[in-house]
């Protein structure tokens, strides 16, 4: 193999598998360690540059991150970094006096942003400091988009939405809520500079052409109007027979939701096998822990009414079966099975629509009426509409739009500088020498087995009371110190200098976890099986030097690597050393220095 | 400085026939100096009894006093052990091989502990042909009283704040030979491709099996101009012989080009397959492994690999024709076997 270049950003970067993992590439470690540190409101302040809603997201991330986690590879369970990034917005100071503040020096510029989700406030927020004027357009009474419509109030408060939303707004932001943006054609006839499209997936899945699905309309409900229609009010009640449709986190937060508003004997009905539900794991352990039984292999056949009046739904009980490529089928076993029902919630997915945007603008569309975009700059056909979040892509998460707002609000700026949208700017990184003493770190190298630590919920009679009622109260200091200390600070990286190393050993070892060989040189397929450990996970590099005087080559594999710093501590020459790599994407306009708050 | 290595290991090490990993074979951490020749010995002594599926529990680990004394603290944690007296480990050794014939013994020296105070131990279990293994971590110096020369530093090899050695050397190893040791290898502590198998090997000898291990001080004998740092014992080594170990279970599986390999049949059924043959000299001809090395030290080099071997060798046991079981399992109706056979005893002596 080539020796590693270390100098590529991205090298160091995939060693930090959180981070990595991240749509919006947050500095995970970073932050825990500020957590650790009892440092909350720089926490705060890291993550808050980097995906703008800390608070939401530490209550609602679909953690991409967690299954990326480094000790969920020598122990059974990642830290909980999403839980720990709630602690951060828990527990820090009022920063209002620390972010950036209008009115900003006009650059003459105007941006309109349709919807008002996390894309389009991302972008609001990446480009107001620039001073562009933006204009953002919304259906409804406040901004969050689906954070405040589609994410139920006992996951996500009012006041941790409001707070994060504001904080964006405040900067000057010319808001035009209430107002549903019917043709892209009258928008663009503003001649604004740019326009991005953060529309979010609107429209919910339904089963129109299900025996029944109109006999009885009213009482059969799309899961997200529905769970809308619930968090702006218009609806408070429901039936108390109800079954949810669907194995997504949205059917979880219906049937959720359904019983808090009266649902009392509610049932989650999914097609595919339990273990193939999109939902997310601890979604779905919430929604059993409020008594909700979910039923697997279930196939809905009809809509049962009787006289105009809904009676329940007909099921067909399916097998999965998987061929010789793993692919499934689902095989009708024969039997049937209804169950009765008041209501049903249809929460089987949901997609993008555009009849809003006329067909005459330049803006093409694919096969699935989707704009067609470039991946990285998020541009359309039409060089000056962008978009962003679900709306451009298809529907992913919260943190993904948040990620795509960024790269579409330096998009945009390039646009309007007359720039070329692919000239990307480098990410910033810097590597900082750890050492403190002649074996110490600035960081907390030891690595102690502890067992990941749970949230504790609210009382289960006071929440599925009240809709508003957080479930989750989120860690207290104490906890969160002992679970930020989980944490293996994947950023420190074992930095090796060839010339230094006098081939001892020392490092291969002391290594807890036989990470470091020193062999002749081959192919990667070759080295992964001559090492001290096997290397079987293949999508964790090899970190190879050049050629040492023994004519071999240091190899160490990454994959479980615990950052503990014991190579660095046994090397006589210091050929190893522990450096901390702080890797930041680059926004349209810097927020403030790092090296000010922290 | 954090002593605390954690307790995680990589989820997929290896297991060998008992089902242990080398986390099984595993010591404290060690508090020697970082880049201590000397802890590299001590992963070789891990990886080799993990390698031959020894139970740790039947070992006993023995050592004087020195740097290289206390390395039986960081290898072999579930392993009997005994910290002696300076130079005294080989009479510590012996009485315990007496008492245990069941146990495997693994005896750690320094050249301070074995060339110095401990010579006149070192020479008799080397005379009694005493079952054990005895590990030389040779550093040329005495790490723990801050570096003076020792006895096996080389004429004219500098010592760290610049003086030379004027004293002659004492070769171990030379020594070894000369008085009938059975089993004789010279390696370094940074080639742990020859020193696992060399360890192996010395592990299934049946009789006082030798191995002076070059181990530099990274601290006080890591310098220019001293004959054992890492860098000198990397430029002369001359590796003579590599050798293979064969437990009984394996068949040999790669096929040597003839007239270059030699396969040499050890106690238990235990095979060692010396390849690429060292052509100076015989290994099984005790005149011609001493007349190699007088010739390397003329010429500054380190021989290392296997010296020399007398696979059929008889030890202390054998010689003395003693019991079978370790002495604490005797029953008292072995001890005492009754009047009867008190009168044929004395029956042989009339």
């Amino acid at each position: 193999m080539k020796p590693t270049d270390i100098q590529d950003p991205e090298y160091f970067h995939k060693v930090v598998d959180c981070q990595y993992a991240c749509p919006a590439h947050t500095p995970v470690p970073e932050y825990i360690r500020l957590i650790a540190a009892g440092k909350y409101t720089e926490a705060y302040l890291i993550n808050w540059e980097s995906n703008v809603f800390p608070g939401v997201l530490g209550r609602t991330c679909d953690r991409p991150c967690e299954p990326a986690c480094r000790r969920g590879r020598v122990e059974e369970e990642p830290v909980a970094i999403c839980r720990l990034k709630r602690v951060a917005a828990d527990f820090k100071d009022d920063i209002s006096h620390i972010l950036p503040k209008g009115p900003f020096p006009s650059n003459g510029k105007k941006i309109a942003l349709i919807g008002g989700g996390p894309a389009s406030l991302t972008v609001a927020r990446d480009l107001a400091p620039l001073g562009y004027e933006i204009h953002l357009y919304d259906d409804q009474p406040a901004g969050g988009g689906m954070m405040r419509s589609q994410i139920p109030a006992f996951r996500l408060p009012e006041e941790v939405l409001n707070e994060e939303v504001n904080y964006i707004l405040d900067m000057g932001i010319h808001t035009q809520f209430k107002t549903f943006v019917s043709s892209m054609k009258e928008i663009l006839d503003k001649k604004y500079d740019a326009v991005f499209v953060g529309t979010g997936a609107p429209k919910g899945n339904d089963l129109d052409k299900l025996p029944g699905r109109w006999d009885d309309p009213d009482k059969i409900h799309i899961g997200i109007t529905w769970l809308a229609s619930v968090a702006f009010e218009h609806t408070d009640k429901i039936g108390k027979k109800v079954i949810v449709l669907g194995g997504g986190n949205t059917a979880m937060d219906c049937c959720r939701t359904a019983r808090r508003v009266g649902g009392e004997d509610v049932r989650v009905v999914v097609r595919s096998p339990f273990n193939e539900m999109k939902a997310s794991p601890w979604e779905i352990e919430d929604a059993q822990m409020e008594d909700i039984p979910i039923l697997n292999n279930h196939n809905p056949k009809a809509f049962v009414t009787s006289e105009g009046k809904l009676q329940g739904m007909l099921f067909e009980k399916v097998e999965a079966i998987y061929d010789k490529n793993g692919k499934r089928r689902l095989e009708p076993t024969g039997e049937e099975v209804f169950i009765a029902a008041d209501e049903v919630l249809v929460a089987i997915g949901q997609g993008n629509a555009f009849p809003w945007v006329e067909r005459d603008l330049g803006l093409e569309f694919n096969q699935w009426e989707l704009p067609k975009l470039n991946a990285t700059t998020l541009q359309s056909t039409r060089p000056d509409v962008f978009f962003g979040g679900d709306a451009a892509l298809g529907p992913k998460n919260v943190i993904t739009a948040v990620a795509q707002g960024h790269q579409a609000a330096i998009s945009i700026d390039l646009f309007c500088n007359g720039r070329d949208v692919h000239d990307r700017p480098p990410p910033m990184t810097n590597l900082a020498q750890q050492k403190m003493g002649l074996h110490e770190w600035i960081y907390d190298s030891a690595v102690v087995p502890d067992l990941r630590y749970k949230v504790p919920h609210a009382d289960k009679k006071l929440t599925l009371k009240n809709r508003k009622k957080e479930v989750e109260l989120g860690f207290d200091l104490e906890k969160a110190y002992r679970e930020a200390e989980r944490c293996l600070n994947c950023d420190v990286q074992t930095v090796f200098s060839e010339p230094k190393c006098i081939e001892c050993d020392a490092c291969v070892d002391v290594c807890p976890t036989s990470c470091i060989s020193f062999v002749t040189n081959g192919a990667e397929e070759d080295l992964r099986t001559r090492l001290v450990a096997p290397a079987n996970q293949l999508d964790q590099d090899l970190y190879v030097s050049s050629v040492l005087p023994t004519k071999r080559v240091m190899v160490k594999d990454e994959n479980v690597c615990l950052h503990c710093g014991l190579c660095a501590e046994r090397c006589p020459t210091a050929a190893w050393d522990m450096q901390k790599y702080l890797y930041n994407t680059t926004k349209a306009a810097p927020i403030w220095k790092q090296e000010e708050v922290v | 400085m954090t002593y605390l290595r954690p307790t995680f290991r990589h989820p997929e090490l290896p297991t060998n026939i008992l089902g242990f990993t080398r986390k099984d074979y595993e010591g404290a951490i060690s508090t020697l100096c970082a880049g201590c020749g000397h802890d590299s010995i001590s992963g070789a002594i891990v990886q080799a009894c993990w390698e031959m599926s020894i139970e740790p529990h039947k070992v006993a680990k023995l050592s004087g006093i020195g740097c290289s004394s206390k390395t039986p603290t960081y290898f072999l944690s579930n392993a009997h052990g005994f910290n002696t007296v300076h130079g005294r480990m080989p009479s510590v050794a012996t009485g315990a091989n007496m008492a245990n014939r069941s146990l495997t013994y693994l005896g750690v020296s320094g050249d301070g502990d074995s060339a110095s105070i401990g010579m006149g131990q070192f020479v008799h279990a080397i005379r009694r042909n005493l079952n054990v293994v005895y590990i030389l971590m040779n550093n040329g110096c005495y790490g723990l009283t801050k570096g003076q020369d020792s006895a096996t530093a080389d004429v004219g090899s500098k010592s760290k704040s610049g003086s030379e050695n004027k004293f002659a050397t004492i070769d171990l190893a030379s020594l070894a030979i000369e008085l009938g040791a059975t089993f004789v290898a010279r390696s370094f502590s940074g080639d742990k491709e020859q020193l696992v198998p060399l360890i192996k090997a010395a592990l299934a000898h049946g009789g006082f099996a030798f191995l002076d291990v070059v181990s530099p001080c990274v601290t006080f004998n890591n310098n220019f101009g001293s004959t054992k740092s890492y860098s000198y014992v990397r430029e002369h080594n001359h590796a003579a012989s590599n050798i293979d170990f064969v437990p009984p279970a394996e068949t040999i599986s790669v096929n040597y080009p003839e007239n270059t390999a030699r396969e040499l049949e050890l106690h238990g059924g235990n095979k060692i397959v010396l390849h690429k043959l060292p052509t100076e000299w015989d290994p099984l001809d005790r005149i011609s492994a001493l007349n190699r090395l007088h010739q390397a030290r003329r010429t500054g080099e380190i021989v290392t690999g296997l010296l020399f071997i007398e696979p059929e060798s008889q030890d202390l046991h054998a010689t003395l024709d003693t019991v079978q079981e370790p002495l604490n399992q005797l029953q008292e109706k072995d001890l005492c076997p009754g009047s009867k056979k008190l009168e044929q005893i004395n029956k042989s002596y009339r």
